[in-house]
């Protein structure tokens, strides 16, 4: 594609997608939603958290019952800590 | 003055909110110009500014206020917008209001059909979305391209080679389906 061909498909492109005109901002002060998403964000966190808790559990008890199973694993499971 | 706005920039990097509600009301409007531009919807650019300062507050301890505010909010809106465009599905068909919307521009060349603008903006919704990206800001929003580089944390020759790659898909895209740009 020479220099030519660019500036053409730079020319249809900015016609197929007129640049847009956004000197006037947002239609309305966005910070009431930020509250409300600083408010929501700390209780949605908290629930996962005690999710992946659980689920830490979970794979610290699998890990417990494989290591007492089989001894000879623990230089394996080490190797790839 | 350059005292206060240094020591917003400050308390901010210590978490405290109203320093970050100074800042957000300083820089929402940038910040959300900055995602239209992208995203090229207002709705979605409000929701997805509120997006980029959650992130910012998050991100408060990691600020360098020497680095400057605005920039680092625009690198964390391209991400933002990135992210969005990444879940976005493209359109597959042309419909008769994205006709009527790409209809009749100012300043349109006649020989360049609504069909083929339309054509045109679907293929171009096709690309990568890093190329994407890069070409919205670089070409159609005639951004400078260090700007454009700074947003997108790359360097002004990766911007340039971004868009030539975009512009060549789009060419080979069109002309597939029998547009000759």
């Amino acid at each position: 594609m020479n220099e030519q061909d660019e500036d053409q498909m730079k020319k249809l492109l900015r016609e197929a997608l007129p640049p847009v005109e956004n000197d006037d901002g947002p239609e309305r002060d966005l910070w009431p939603a930020m509250l409300r998403r600083l408010d929501e964000k700390p209780a949605e966190s908290a629930r996962t958290g005690f999710n992946w808790a659980w689920f830490d559990g979970a794979l610290a008890a699998g890990l417990v019952a494989v290591v007492l199973s089989f001894p000879a694993s623990i230089p394996l499971l080490l190797y790839y800590l | 003055m350059q005292n206060g706005a240094s020591n917003v920039l400050n308390q901010f990097r210590q978490g405290d909110v109203d320093a970050f509600e100074a800042l957000f009301h300083q820089h929402q409007r940038s910040v959300y110009g900055w995602i239209l531009r992208v995203v090229r919807n207002a709705s979605t650019a409000e929701e997805l500014t509120v997006e980029t300062f959650w992130r910012i507050y998050q991100a408060h301890a990691r600020f360098e206020p020497a680095m400057g505010f605005k920039g680092w909010a625009r690198r964390i809106a391209t991400h933002v917008a990135l992210d969005w465009l990444r879940t976005k599905r493209a359109e597959i068909e042309l419909t008769p209001e994205m006709l009527a919307e790409v209809a009749s521009p100012a300043g349109a060349d006649p020989a360049v059909t609504a069909e083929i603008r339309a054509k045109t903006a679907l293929a171009f919704g096709r690309l990568p979305t890093k190329l994407r990206i890069a070409a919205t800001l670089a070409v159609i929003e005639e951004q400078p391209q260090k700007l454009v580089a700074e947003a997108l944390g790359i360097t002004v020759a990766a911007v340039k080679l971004r868009v030539f790659r975009a512009l060549r898909l789009l060419r080979n895209d069109l002309e597939k389906q029998g547009i000759k740009p």
